[in-house]
């Protein structure tokens, strides 16, 4: 061992100024390989994120930055009328937005995975139907339900006169009640797909031993997927989870196309990322755009979804190491 | 005890496999139920397309008569569609190009060489995984008007490049690390340049992972809104799913041509996923699955 050692170094010490050529000819190569994307990262990703947080704390007259203002814009954002109010309207619909799609979205994506996982005869067709809106853009998904919640020409309304339910149609997405709610279920039926792809792939990866002998322990199916599967596909629901989370909070396409940019009816299904639109690039009602009330609003989404993701990863995570 | 137990091996032998049965026949009512549901909105879609207004009032469920593609010819002639479509291709073709070469640039470099740094350099990249870039969309309006590419291609296509190319790197430099490195140290002995390995020998051997990659981002490149919403105003500029609320907007009484819209606007990522839908799957769970 230290005959190889020394024997190296020998090597290495004589072959010295040839080695320091191709150091630094390495030294080129492996720059010029990095600093193109390193480059592209910076100036597209980096410097736009470290701005928006500078951009809070100044005063915005349209495209132009005025003086520096401290924590004005986040002091009015969140407690001045009539701000305040829109943004924490808004942040209630993200929450509500969210939970509702944890139970919805992610269970039935559970279930339907669990169905998958089976194996039985068509599985594969059916994984294909569940996947094929994840691969449709919001805004075909949004216009073509949009279309479909229309009280007279849409088919949810002729569907529910075909199987004799014609006193429960509405117009749903025209009133405060139901706007949301519509909206949210569109979402779940465009996202499931994706939870139940990743909760399958968990699901595939338990080994089948592991299930033989859970088996042998008890026939109940219920208790099998709550004391052996569940626990062990937690890494799929700590992603599942947290991918839900960051686009809950974010969540813009499928209301802009739907509701429209101001959350109607009445605000009704208003969410944060609408708010940080209209404020920061105006809208028709309201056309003054804001860039440093925007900025704030943006600084404060970030941090909101930065802290809470990372939080509950951590939590997640260890979660993951217990079971 | 005793009793508990006779009663589970009773209830093994009594109905097992009337128990089977019944279970995998609940099981396919339920897939065939989702299924149902996950498809009739798309079939239905696609089937007003070839209706007209009455049409879509009186029998919306019918099945129409196939051969009457007016709605899709107004589409395709009254409208910029062709032109919308022909912007999409551009802009995520160029993108997704660029992504893959960067990429594997630094992919490469990452996963093959050790320098100070590299644990930094690829921390730095998977950075930009978690980071949601819409919320940075004021900084980078001003970037682009600096730059004097506000309302250009160039907007879009720098914007999806700095989007896909985290994930790309990420998936390259994981598939990389796996490939031994005799092909590259057989090429060095016989005297290959450096760049000669990474364009002949590293690049055909990656391809799996650039296709995983590739689709990984061509699903919210091609999809995407929000930045053409913000970067692009000239209608000549569109990309596709802009250009819909553009031509939704201005037929938004003729129901028929609205469908026939969207069906078309559809069709191009729906032909490919049923054409790839094992790569699809596979790429677009390939961030979420480890």
């Amino acid at each position: 061992m230290p005959v190889v050692h020394y024997d190296s170094e020998a090597v290495e010490g004589e072959a010295l100024p040839p080695t320091r050529r191709r150091f630094t000819r390495r030294g080129a190569w492996i720059s010029f390989l990095l600093i193109p994307p390193i480059a592209v990262m910076a100036l597209f990703v980096v410097y736009p994120i470290l701005s928006a947080l500078a951009y809070a704390f100044y005063d915005w007259t349209g495209l132009r930055r005025e003086g520096f203002v401290g924590l004005e814009n986040f002091r009015r954002v969140l407690f001045e009328p009539p701000y305040a109010a829109i943004t924490w309207n808004a942040f209630q619909h993200n929450v509500i937005v969210f939970f509702v799609l944890m139970v919805v979205q992610n269970g039935v994506g559970f279930l339907l995975a669990w169905c998958l996982w089976r194996e039985l005869p068509g599985a594969r067709f059916h994984r294909v139907a569940v996947f094929l809106p994840v691969v449709l853009s919001t805004v075909i998904i949004g216009y073509m339900w949009k279309l479909f919640f229309h009280p007279i020409f849409g088919v949810v309304n002729q569907l529910l006169e075909l199987v004799g339910l014609g006193a429960l149609a509405q117009p749903w997405l025209g009133q405060s009640d139901t706007a949301l709610g519509a909206l949210i279920l569109v979402n779940a039926w465009a996202w499931v797909g994706f939870p139940t792809l990743v909760f399958l792939a968990g699901l595939q990866r338990i080994p089948t031993e592991v299930l033989e002998a859970a088996r042998m322990e008890t026939d109940s199916e219920w208790t099998i997927t709550r004391r052996i599967v569940w626990p062990l596909v937690a890494p799929s629901t700590t992603v599942v989870f947290i991918l839900l989370f960051i686009g809950s909070f974010n969540w813009f396409e499928l209301p802009y196309i739907m509701v429209g940019l101001d959350g109607s009816p009445f605000g009704s299904t208003d969410v944060l990322g609408l708010v940080f639109y209209r404020t920061a690039f105006g809208n028709v009602s309201a056309g003054v755009q804001d860039f440093g009330l925007g900025s704030a609003l943006a600084v404060l989404m970030f941090l909101f979804i930065a802290v809470f993701a990372t939080g509950w990863t951590l939590y997640l995570r260890k979660r993951e190491l217990d079971v | 005890m005793s009793v508990a137990a006779d009663e589970r091996h009773g209830d093994r032998g009594g109905r097992g496999i009337l128990s089977t049965y019944g279970r995998d026949g609940l099981i396919q009512i339920v897939l065939i139920a989702n299924s149902v549901i996950m498809l009739f909105p798309v079939v239905i879609m696609v089937f007003s397309g070839f209706k007209t207004n009455m049409e879509i009032f009186q029998a919306p469920f019918r099945i129409p008569d196939f051969t009457d593609i007016g709605n899709f010819v107004t589409m395709a002639t009254q409208t910029n569609f062709l032109r919308y479509l022909l912007n999409s291709l551009l802009v995520t073709g160029t993108a997704l190009l660029a992504t893959g070469i960067l990429g594997i640039m630094a992919a490469y470099a990452l996963a093959r060489y050790t320098f100070a740094g590299a644990s930094f350099i690829l921390l730095f990249f998977m950075s930009g995984l978690m980071l949601p870039l819409k919320l940075a969309v004021i900084p980078l309006f001003i970037l682009f008007r600096d730059l004097g590419i506000l309302d250009s291609y160039w907007a879009l296509i720098a914007i999806y490049t700095a989007m896909g190319l985290p994930s790309t790197v990420f998936i390259l430099t994981g598939f990389i690390r796996t490939l031994p490195s005799e092909l590259e140290d057989a090429a060095r002995m016989d005297g290959a340049s450096e760049a000669r390995i990474l364009w002949q020998i590293m690049l055909p051997l990656c391809r799996p992972a650039l296709v995983i990659a590739g689709i990984y981002n061509l699903v919210p490149i091609w999809n995407d809104f929000f930045f053409p919403l913000v970067f692009i105003q000239t209608d000549a500029l569109k990309t596709l799913p802009q250009g819909l609320t553009t031509f939704i907007g201005e037929y938004s009484t003729d129901y028929g041509a609205m469908f026939a819209g969207l069906t078309l606007a559809a069709a191009p990522i729906t032909l490919l996923y049923i054409a790839l839908s094992r790569q699809f799957i596979n790429g677009m769970t390939s961030g979420a699955v480890k």
